[in-house]
């Protein structure tokens, strides 16, 4: 399981990078280990504003449709098209298949580093 | 097995339809240009094709079905003998009400029999399955409101351990829904219901018992918590097999509800219906309710509509027949029998539990209702075998796999509900099968994503068949 120090995560198992003020967005390694094969994703629009810890869109698996909430409040600026079409580029490579690019950032979730993260996954391993 | 499509040939056929000697008449546009591809087989091969298929398939008859949430009991065929009687397949839902006193008062009698096992008043027949039934409540829960220009109630809250089709019923209902977490039991999380009602909510669905087997300690609190804040309460039926002559939703402080008669009342499903999810509700909602209600007055039964109704969910009575057969069941158990029934599933539960405990972890270690749930997460870290691995070697032994991945809140999740039809000996028969393959699982864990060998289909492509689904034989 791969837990890369540059990002930030939430207790919901969304990565998050904030750069210059732009915030990118995507599943986790262990999430998508969990959710299994993905088949669809919904995505948000461009413009639409986001809450931090509400839902930004979904993802189905094989299993189950899961909610992917947003760790930050802000305007949606960019989306990943190309996950509408290979959702499973999301299993392949869960840090380089962002979701969304958020800007006007306002507010954001408290977010763990690498270490509390993958800690708490060990947590909810053991439940 | 081939497919109808490629059995047959040209010019083959065995309709009886006689020719047609009324002229050929066009109806422009709306005129078929080539023949529709229809298979041309004979009697023979269309006999052979579907008993071919039916050997492939596997359901109650055959053996243990423990598939949760689903209440696969055993259908006692004396159902089917009173559905197939002549006076009521042989029928017209046009007929006037005199003609259809016999029809009218078996909807009559269930719904005095419904509203006897759930407390509740008054009782529609005409949704199809639970889901139906779903949104006719929610559908009858926005009415009241309206009715009473209190039109800001706009939210449903529904906890997150709730059925699938609860928050997606409120939806299509035209609600925005609430989710609250659920508390380590499983149950529904007091203060997060307080925190979450308000003047804006118009019910709460809630399913009890709830979709981990357990029954909410806290059942009266939470309608009285929606009930103080203006709302309504939404019981789901689903799970009513576990209480059913035993405990009353009406008494609970339910509002409105749905039954499915085809898991509770012992109606065939599982094939893709008929099913039937009637909606039984408390005097003060009946107005609102779809269909007809079938009254008895001097002249024997009459037909009667809601002054307020929400207009109809299904064509006429709905699927009259199962009514018709779930009437059958209530009348063989009565008064006596439908209680132990209830008692019969929740042995029969705690039963295969206790047995499975030293092999399986439980999601939740408490006696349960009507069934029980396994989360095979340990397994799943420590060897790769899945939930979903268990079940398809499950296939191998003969018996059908619990419910996979569900509910949400569980990590690889099993939910194997026994029903109370099986007898001690097929418990301790699927027992012995589920330690053996748990067994298997330890021995040789690589192994078991290769099963099942000896099922017709083997593993289908799950990804494939969701992400390039292909529902349409192409010929050229």
């Amino acid at each position: 399981m791969n837990f890369p120090k540059e990002l930030r995560y939430s207790k919901s198992h969304e990565w998050v990078k904030i750069e210059e003020g732009i915030a990118t967005i995507g599943l986790t390694d262990y999430a998508q280990s969990e959710l299994g094969d993905l088949v669809f994703v919904n995505l948000p629009e461009v413009g639409d504003e986001l809450t931090a810890g509400e839902a930004l869109g979904d993802v189905e698996s094989v299993k189950a449709v899961s909610d992917v909430y947003s760790p930050v409040s802000g305007t949606v600026a960019e989306i990943n098209e190309e996950l509408l079409d290979h959702p499973e580029r999301i299993n392949e490579a869960p840090y380089d298949a962002w979701f969304v690019k958020v800007e006007n950032v306002t507010d954001e979730e408290e977010l763990l580093d690498a270490e509390a993260y993958e800690a708490h996954c060990a947590s909810e391993a053991s439940d | 097995m081939k497919l109808i499509f490629e059995m047959g040939g040209p010019g083959r056929g065995c309709d009886l339809i006689p020719d047609c000697k009324a002229p050929d008449c066009t109806v422009g546009l709306a005129q078929r240009e080539k023949k529709p591809m229809l298979p041309e087989v004979s009697e023979t091969e269309i006999s052979r094709h579907y008993t071919e298929l039916a050997k492939q398939a596997y359901g109650v008859n055959d053996g243990f079905y423990p598939l949760g949430s689903c209440t696969m009991k055993y259908n006692p065929k004396i159902n089917d003998q009173a559905a197939s009687l002549a006076d009521f397949t042989q029928i017209h839902p046009l007929q006037a009400a005199a003609d259809v006193q016999g029809c009218l008062e078996v909807i009559g009698e269930i719904e005095k029999a419904l509203c006897a096992i759930t407390g509740m008043d008054a009782c529609t027949l005409q949704p199809a399955a639970g889901a139906h039934g779903e949104f006719t409540g929610l559908l009858v829960i926005k009415a009241y409101h309206v009715s009473r220009r209190d039109q800001k109630r706009t939210k449903i809250i529904v906890p997150d351990s709730a059925h699938g089709t609860n928050p997606a019923s409120a939806a299509m209902a035209g609600f925005d829904v609430v989710n609250i977490p659920s508390d380590a039991n499983g149950c529904v999380d007091l203060e997060a219901l307080r925190a979450a009602v308000g003047e804006n909510t118009a019910g709460l669905m809630l399913t009890n018992p709830n979709t981990v087997g357990l029954f909410d300690p806290n059942i009266a609190e939470i309608t009285s918590i929606v009930h103080e804040a203006g709302g309504l309460c939404y019981y789901d039926g689903a799970n009513l097999n576990a209480i059913m002559g035993i405990a009353r939703p009406g008494d609970m402080g339910f509002d409105v509800m749905h039954l499915n008669l085809h898991k509770t009342f012992s109606t065939p499903h599982g094939g893709g219906g008929p099913g039937s999810g009637p909606v039984a509700c408390k005097k003060f909602l009946q107005e609102f309710l779809p269909g007809i209600r079938a009254v008895k007055g001097a002249d024997g039964y009459e037909m009667t509509r809601g002054s307020q109704t929400v207009g109809n969910v299904h064509g006429f009575y709905g699927n009259f027949l199962v009514v018709v057969r779930a009437l059958c069941y209530i009348m063989t158990l009565g008064r006596e029998g439908i209680p132990e029934a209830a008692e019969g599933a929740v042995l029969n539960a705690n039963y295969m539990m206790h047995q499975l405990k030293p092999y399986y972890q439980m999601a939740y270690d408490h006696t349960c209702m009507h069934e029980f749930v396994m989360t095979l997460q340990r397994e799943k870290h420590e060897r790769n075998v899945s939930a979903l691995d268990i079940a398809k070697a499950l296939l191998d032994h003969g018996i059908h796999p619990p419910t996979m991945y569900f509910p949400l809140i569980v990590h690889e999740a099993l939910m194997v509900e026994p029903t109370e039809t099986e007898s001690r000996e097929t418990l301790d028969e699927a027992v012995k099968i589920f330690i053996e393959v748990m067994k298997q699982s330890e021995e040789t864990p690589e192994r078991m994503h290769e099963y099942p060998l000896a099922a017709p289909i083997g593993r289908p492509d799950e990804v494939a068949a969701a992400r390039k689904p292909v529902v349409r034989y192409g010929r050229e």
